[in-house]
């Protein structure tokens, strides 16, 4: 059945596009036009790079506040607002307003749209109510909400055009990720992985609402959209029922692998390209062997999402080391030859870099010298643990066992990076990544599912690395394998980077700074501090001849709630208790978007 | 699992000694199978001169940093998003306590889910009451406790027959 009717979805979908001009055509067309930010990225290979350049590094030191703009929500604000023409659009947390704003009639809103959802929702998303953003396409402005309801919104009005259900909060599926536009429909992945939920990305036609594909992260080939010949990991074919021989029995069912980080497209490859979160439960023990495709970095055609190449960074996941940071697709000279590459931070504490085309592994490196659990991938190609991990026994809390506390793991689950989106720069061609410095004490255990009900299995304390107090490190880094600059930063840096063509980094802080720093050498050049700890994403805009820089604030998420209370060292014993700074003597909730630009 | 839950909260909220006093005497007066009670007869910490602590203690700091903290932060002390219950469990009583976590409670935005249908907390919820009661009393700090009791062999037949494990 399940062939037959993908038949048939093909089949019309082949007659429906002809003559239609793609969304996406649009979106280039639009991303190219650096007086907008019509993608949540910028641009679909995820640079976060603008070729403004009216603030640079030499008058950056004097920009101002231009205009602020109160969300009205608390909670916190991850992602950005888009700019196309004179409108902006600002999201929120919980319960996703989107504000549409006249840039050029003094930031009027023109229209506001407020879903009602069950507030049950709430508590079924493990780590704060936040929302990473709207996607334009189409004329229309997408929005995933809380309670998994994509919605398309006129972008003029604001009027619903169609919504239709991704998923179900009672079994503990939400949404938090922003959707892409590509060609002819939308794609959205979904959030649970403490939940045990099943994931899956899923593309939607633009005009109808109508699911076209489906691909999960795990369980039978024609589910994940794996072809056994034609899906190959490290150039080989992944060969039949690749998922379900890592699963014990029907394990995979509730496998986790969600789906709720950025995507990013390549139109000349036609290609999506996404990671895939933790293995459910925490419990290594649990759930023997490899647990793919969870911990995964997918490249699938846009069309039929059938995947092209797959690679499994973390297998048999000990940490929740989620896979899900972005990948930003790049040009650039590799070894003398110049290479469609794509550059990834993974929270597992390795940077790698890979030929997107074919899906060759490049450089597997640690972007923070702290990372312990492992002393790198093995890049042998004639090796059979090639593109492994080497784990380090002392680190694995699979070989410690249950109810064993695993000490001194670095990173933390947090991982070196989380969601919060890195930005390259063509002009220096260094990625400027925003990083967690804290490592952790896990303790996993037996834990029983209960749909919709958390299914975690570990015990977790986090706290600096030994005889460090900074939380955080803001770098630059060069995607093959160094560190070039790097920013000593109080708490974790939990905000998405800007890269712009005036030789100036953008980033925000945990306790509320904004601040500008210079690309090639990370010199601070300025910084304001913003009504609320920074989760946001930094963009920017041109509007009337001036550049504009934004930023949402609004602490919260999964920074807000681990780092709230400040962390304890356990190895100080009783009494150090309060050592390192509480997130909380800094900053409180509120959610305002802040604007800069030079003074006129 | 509800059920059971349901009814026990109802019987424990009609038990004498259970309204929530601001000088909450957590002091344990009798002990049954590694288990220690207050005056009241509710379950109550124990921590030794050396810093030992009770089997029930240890287990509920476990279970609440793999259940609880994700909202409720770490060692109890609250987040951006729910409430610190370090400070909660000052005022509110074992009967209440029980009774929100089995059944969730409402207020606006700010959802507390029933969890009353969930083994891994519903199992657990003495160890959850008594170590947050101990938070609660700074009977215990902000770390993982040194040293522990054993666990009561009483206690891991319960475990083993309310988690429905073989």
């Amino acid at each position: 059945m399940r062939k037959v009717l993908s038949a048939a979805c093909l089949g019309a979908m082949a007659t429906f596009v002809v003559g239609v001009a793609y969304a996406n055509e649009e979106l280039i067309k639009m991303s190219q036009n650096p007086k907008d930010w019509v993608q949540p990225a910028g641009d679909y290979a995820n640079t976060r790079y603008s070729k403004l350049n009216q603030i640079n590094a030499s008058n950056v030191g004097k920009l101002q506040v231009a205009w602020t703009f109160s969300t009205g929500v608390l909670r916190g604000h991850e992602g950005g607002p888009l700019v196309i023409g004179n409108m902006m659009y600002v999201h929120t947390p919980f319960p996703n307003k989107v504000y549409a704003l006249d840039l050029s009639q003094d930031n009027k809103i023109v229209w506001k749209y407020e879903p009602k959802q069950d507030p049950n929702v709430i508590p079924v998303m493990c780590c704060d109510t936040v929302n990473r953003g709207v996607a334009y396409g189409d004329g229309k402005i997408f929005l995933h909400q809380a309670d998994t309801t994509l919605v398309a919104l006129d972008a003029k009005t604001g009027k619903v055009e169609w919504t239709t259900k991704n998923g179900d909060p009672a079994k503990g599926e939400t949404g938090t990720s922003s959707p892409l536009v590509v060609k002819d429909k939308v794609l959205i992945g979904i959030s649970g992985g403490e939940f045990g939920v099943h994931c899956h990305v899923t593309a939607y036609d633009l005009k109808s609402g109508k699911q076209v594909w489906r691909a999960y992260s795990e369980g039978p080939d024609d589910m994940i959209k794996v072809d056994p010949v034609k899906t190959t990991e490290l150039g080989k074919p992944v060969g039949k029922d690749s998922s379900l021989k890592t699963w014990q029995g029907d394990q995979w069912k509730i496998g986790g692998g969600c789906t709720w980080g950025w995507l990013s497209y390549d139109p000349s490859l036609n290609l999506v390209y996404y990671g895939s979160g933790n293995p459910s439960t925490w419990n290594p023990k649990q759930r023997p062997g490899d647990n793919k495709w969870s911990m995964t970095i997918f490249a699938r055609n846009a069309d039929d999402g059938m995947a092209k190449w797959v690679y499994q960074m973390t297998p048999h996941d000990e940490w929740d080391y989620d896979g899900v940071n972005e990948m930003i697709l790049t040009d650039q000279p590799f070894n003398g030859q110049p290479r469609k590459l794509l550059t990834h931070f993974d929270r597992n504490g390795l940077a790698y870099t890979m030929d997107r085309e074919s899906g060759e592994l490049l450089v597997a490196e640690k972007y923070d010298p702290k990372v312990n659990w492992t002393t790198g991938v093995d890049m042998n190609k004639n090796s059979p643990t090639y593109g492994r991990p080497k784990v380090v026994d002392q680190y694995s809390t699979d070989k410690a066992g249950e109810d064993v506390n695993v000490k001194g793991i670095c990173p933390a689950a947090l991982g070196t990076k989380d969601q919060q989106p890195a930005a390259y720069s063509p002009d220096t061609q260094l990625f400027y990544v925003p990083t967690n410095h804290v490592c952790m004490d896990y303790e996993p255990f037996k834990v029983s599912y209960t749909a919709g009900q958390p299914y975690v299995g570990a015990t977790l304390s986090m706290y600096p690395p030994q005889g460090e107090s900074h939380m955080g490190n803001f770098i630059a880094w060069d995607n093959k394998g160094k560190i070039v600059w790097s920013n000593k930063e109080p708490f974790s840096v939990w905000s998405g980077a800007l890269a712009t063509a005036g030789g100036v980094v953008f980033y925000g802080t945990l306790e509320g700074y904004f601040k500008a720093v210079d690309a090639k050498t990370g010199k601070e050049l300025y910084k304001f501090k913003t009504p609320s700890g920074i989760i946001g994403n930094v963009n920017t805009y041109e509007q009337g001849g001036r550049q504009y820089v934004a930023v949402l604030s609004g602490v919260g998420g999964w920074a807000g709630i681990g780092l709230a209370a400040g962390l304890t060292d356990p190895t100080a014993g009783l009494g150090a208790v309060g050592g390192y700074a509480a997130l909380s003597n800094y900053t409180a909730l509120g959610g305002t978007l802040t604007v800069f630009a030079l003074p006129q | 699992m509800r059920k059971i839950w349901l009814i026990a909260a109802a019987l424990t909220l009609v038990a004498p000694g259970n309204i929530a006093f601001a000088a909450d005497d957590a002091a344990a007066v009798k002990t049954e199978d590694g288990k220690y009670f207050d005056k009241e007869g509710n379950p109550t910490y124990k921590v030794g001169a050396d810093g030992t602590v009770d089997w029930y203690t240890y287990s509920g700091y476990r279970r609440y940093h793999s259940e609880c903290h994700v909202c409720h932060g770490p060692d109890g002390m609250g987040s951006t998003y729910a409430p610190a219950l370090q400070e909660s469990l000052k005022t509110m009583s074992y009967g209440d306590f029980v009774s929100v976590v089995a059944s969730g409670r409402k207020s606006g935005n700010s959802v507390m889910p029933a969890l009353g249908d969930n083994p891994n907390v519903a199992c657990y919820m003495d160890d959850l009451y008594v170590y947050l009661r101990a938070r609660a009393h700074d009977a215990v700090g902000r770390v993982r406790p040194a040293k522990k009791e054993d666990k009561p062999e009483a206690y891991t037949e319960t475990e083993k027959s309310c988690m429905g494990s073989k």
